[in-house]
């Protein structure tokens, strides 16, 4: 049906989407002045800092002043041309016009709330990129073991196993990393029993991802409740990953304090995003991957063995998972508390689809999540008008509108979600 | 496993069957079949539970370090926290007999009913945590006929208790007979709204529904945070709605404590409404034949579009009324985390159920069953309640995969059928 769909997209004209679109962006400019451009006082100004103050590492800059209505304007202008660019002439790179618009969107949105006011951005950059690194870690496990054909829905509850795993030995053992190599273990071992279930036994995959997440939550809460809460000290208090700054890069302003001085986990996280995206459309791998999810009996005809590539890289998933699972113990808290993944995992899934399975599309849509997750803490202190209840909708009202009026139909590996069976 | 169930055409696969097994012997060779698997797949769910009851227990891992010395005494330990656990579990949920046999006594001797009241307390709590289970699963279930996958039944329940809570506080002086139904109704239509939204964005822009049922949950708590900090908040510190209207409450079988009410019949009257409507109706007919095959049921004429949202609106409604029973059966008001678990809870009862209103009544009858009695086993026999997730999530795996419980039981598998319900990422 999806490929029926792509198939007639491709042949008709695409006025009616080019039209959609235009409006939405003009809507979008309309709405920047309608919502942020009204009774403001003239001359107000709004300051952004851009150099973490107390921080030794980092090379001060001046911060940026911007005057609240004439940026509000300028933005707005911006995003009405682009609109009636798209309107006009229909442009075939939707995705830049969709960020550029929102990009306008979202600085007009912090300039107004932060209006006569200073806010620190570069913090809020970097507190986006943390939040974002467990949902981009969920995405990337999602995407390689999607792009195999096998739909993974147990990334909560191999997270939350590979969080409890992971603060577990790092206590027992004094030793940080040893913590984050048993929640990866962890990570690869419910990976594993997910794997069998599916290719082995041929259970449906969503099923036995509800399951694997029931059992998941089940068996961490269980522990938390009867051990970990009970023998705090002795297996439940780890500390945390330090902050590392990397030499140099450091240095460079914004960019520097933003990426280049977290802990080894952010690192990691981005790091994954690029080999995998390299792994996936450049290697031998990446192509018998992509062969197996998308036509199996092909790839099975052409001498790959399908079953051994969906066990590694569902397991890869639980690697990559198991990492992320670590970032909630090592990565932020350094104590396990049951239910802590928070959803994030759902989160995640969102974000593979939202970006369309690729790494890098992943990674993109989970710093949208992390930017409205930083956003709340934010809008608390600066006590915007608008409720804060609203402002935290926002994110998943854009997923919802993108999705349905610009993105629409995704486009899964043709054979996700279904089992192959060796003729 | 029931081929009704899974087949757009019941008729001819019932025929088809009677002439492989000919006639009543294979139609109940098969029934054991169907009932078999699930039954195991409970037993050993429970199996295993004991087991990490019995490693969880102090006094069990004591005895098993002298286990050379006194092994009588080790395998005590183990019966002794097995079944104090289980049993806890038993009487939480459905009660003791002795109680109720003295409670039967002394009311047919003094005519007082406290005893009897207060024996039949677990059991009747079970229903009544049973009833929004039932109409939930059966939410998800409907999604399933027809290939959609609806995370949202959270959201969906939420919106639901919210709404036919206004209704319920909102409206003064209306009589029961038309206040109770405008409040069940509002629920379901908060519901509906909430699942229509994805619905028709799956059917009109093929955006996917588990990405935008996921999202929609998250409005929806964002939702309610504010109307119950703002619009809807009672007076008072914590976060709750004003008690709704006696009026708009489901009249209670018994005096209090006992919470059963009218709801469980409702939602059995659902259900068997429901069973109506998939299997039994042209509409229910379309919405199984696009889930079963989409492409089969465009090019044989059918509106993909129209099923999708058909079934996404039921979907919503039930899991709105299930907010609904719950609002004006139990709480009567609705506060933050209201409703939470239902969304994985009621997905597990669907698939538990094989997505057939039968199977529902009976996953939710289960389900709602364990949830009730687990917390009294916490109290009394000190198992964390998370220990039901977990025998539950391996019911769900061991039914799901009935290789497994076959490959345990040395069970030959007479006919494989392969049962689709879910479809991936509802391609």
């Amino acid at each position: 049906m999806t490929t029926n769909l792509a198939h007639h997209a491709v042949k008709r004209p695409n006025l009616r989407k080019r039209l959609t679109l235009g409006i939405l962006l003009i809507v979008a400019g309309l709405g920047i002045i309608l919502l942020f451009g009204l009774n403001n006082k003239p001359g107000l100004n709004t300051t952004f800092g851009l150099t973490p103050q107390g921080d030794p590492n980092v090379i001060p800059i001046p911060d940026l002043v911007l005057p609240v209505q004439t940026s509000i304007y300028v933005l707005a202008i911006i995003s009405f041309f682009v609109g009636g660019w798209q309107l006009a002439r229909g442009i075939r790179s939707t995705g830049l016009l969709i960020g550029a618009v929102a990009f306008c969107f979202v600085s007009s949105f912090l300039v107004w709330a932060a209006r006569g006011n200073s806010m620190d951005l570069v913090g809020m950059m970097n507190t986006s990129l943390v939040r974002a690194t467990p949902i981009a870690l969920a995405a990337l496990c999602g995407v390689v073991s999607e792009r195999a054909a096998v739909v993974n829905i147990a990334i909560e509850g191999i997270m939350l196993v590979s969080a409890l795993a992971s603060v577990m030995i790092a206590t027992l053992t004094h030793n940080l990393y040893l913590g984050l190599l048993a929640g990866v273990l962890a990570g690869m071992l419910v990976a594993g029993i997910h794997a069998i279930l599916v290719i082995q036994f041929k259970v449906d995959q969503i099923i036995s991802g509800v399951a694997i997440n029931i059992v998941g939550t089940g068996a961490t809460s269980f522990i938390s409740n009867r051990y970990m809460q009970t023998y705090l000290d002795k297996i439940n208090n780890s500390g945390v990953f330090p902050n590392i700054p990397i030499p140099l890069l450091v240095k460079i302003p914004i960019l520097g304090p933003v990426i280049f001085e977290n802990n080894i986990i952010v690192y990691i996280m981005l790091v994954l995003v690029a080999v995998t995206f390299v792994l996936l459309f450049y290697t031998r791998w990446g192509l018998r991957t992509r062969a197996v999810g998308e036509h199996p009996k092909a790839a099975d005809t052409l001498g790959i063995n399908v079953y051994l590539v969906r066990y590694v890289n569902v397991i890869l998933g639980g690697l990559i998972a198991g990492i992320g699972g670590a970032y909630f113990t090592l990565g932020s808290v350094g104590r396990f508390d049951k239910l802590m993944t928070a959803g994030k995992g759902f989160i995640g899934l969102a974000a593979m689809i939202f970006g369309n399975w690729n790494p890098i599309g992943a990674l993109g849509s989970s710093l949208i999540f992390g930017f409205a997750d930083s956003l709340q803490v934010k809008m608390q202190i600066l006590k915007t008008p608008i409720p804060s209840e609203f402002l935290q909708m926002a994110p998943y009202l854009v997923t919802i509108i993108v999705l349905a009026g610009v993105v629409g139909g995704v486009h899964p590996p043709a054979a996700d979600g279904t089992p192959y069976v060796k003729q | 496993m029931n081929a009704n169930a899974t087949q757009p055409n019941p008729g001819k696969s019932g025929q088809k069957d009677k002439l492989i097994n000919g006639g009543k012997k294979g139609r109940g060779s098969r029934l054991f079949q169907t009932l078999l698997v699930p039954a195991l797949a409970v037993l050993t769910g429970f199996i295993i539970g004991a087991i990490v009851i019995a490693l969880s227990n102090d006094a069990v891992i004591a005895a098993y370090r002298n286990f050379f010395h006194a092994p009588g005494t080790a395998l005590a330990a183990t019966w002794k926290a097995i079944a104090g656990a289980y049993g806890a579990l038993f009487r939480g949920s459905i009660g003791s007999f002795a109680d109720i046999r003295n409670g039967i006594r002394s009311y047919s001797a003094t005519g007082d009913s406290k005893p009897l009241l207060l024996a039949i307390y677990p059991f009747t709590e079970s229903l009544a945590t049973v009833t929004p289970y039932i109409l939930a699963g059966l939410a998800v279930a409907v999604g399933f006929k027809c290939g959609l996958f609806n995370i949202g039944a959270e959201g969906q329940f939420g919106i639901g208790a919210l709404c036919s809570a206004y209704v319920g506080y909102s409206i003064h002086g209306m009589p029961w007979y038309l206040h109770l139904p405008l409040a069940l109704l509002a629920g379901a239509a908060g519901g509906a709204l909430w699942g229509a939204i994805p619905g028709l964005l799956k059917g009109l822009t093929g955006a996917h529904e588990v990405v935008n049922t996921i999202m929609m949950n998250y409005i929806s708590f964002r939702l309610s945070d504010w109307l119950l900090n703002g619009p809807m908040k009672a007076t008072g510190y914590r976060p709750l709605t004003p008690v709704v209207e006696n009026s708009a409450m489901l009249p209670r079988f018994f005096p209090d404590p006992l919470r059963f009410n009218w709801g469980f019949i409702l939602a059995l009257a659902v259900a068997g409404l429901v069973y109506w409507f998939l299997f039994k109706t042209t509409v229910g007919f379309e919405i199984r034949a696009v889930g079963a095959n989409p492409d089969g049921a465009r090019y044989s004429g059918m509106n993909i579009v129209r099923n999708f949202v058909i079934a996404m609106t039921l979907s919503g409604a039930l899991a709105g009324l299930a907010g609904a029973t719950q609002v004006l059966g139990i709480d009567h008001w609705v506060g933050q985390g209201f409703s939470a678990g239902y969304g994985f809870d009621s997905i597990a009862i669907a698939l538990l159920g094989q997505s057939h209103p039968l199977g529902v009544i009976l996953a939710a009858l289960l389900w709602g069953t364990l949830r009730s009695g687990a917390t009294s086993m916490q109290s009394l026999a000190g198992v964390p309640i998370e220990i039901i997730s977990i025998i539950q999530g391996l019911v769900i795996v061991f039914v799901a995969a009935p290789a497994v419980i076959r490959w345990i039981y040395r069970i030959r598998a007479i006919r494989t059928e392969t049962t689709v319900l879910t479809r991936g990422w509802g391609k």
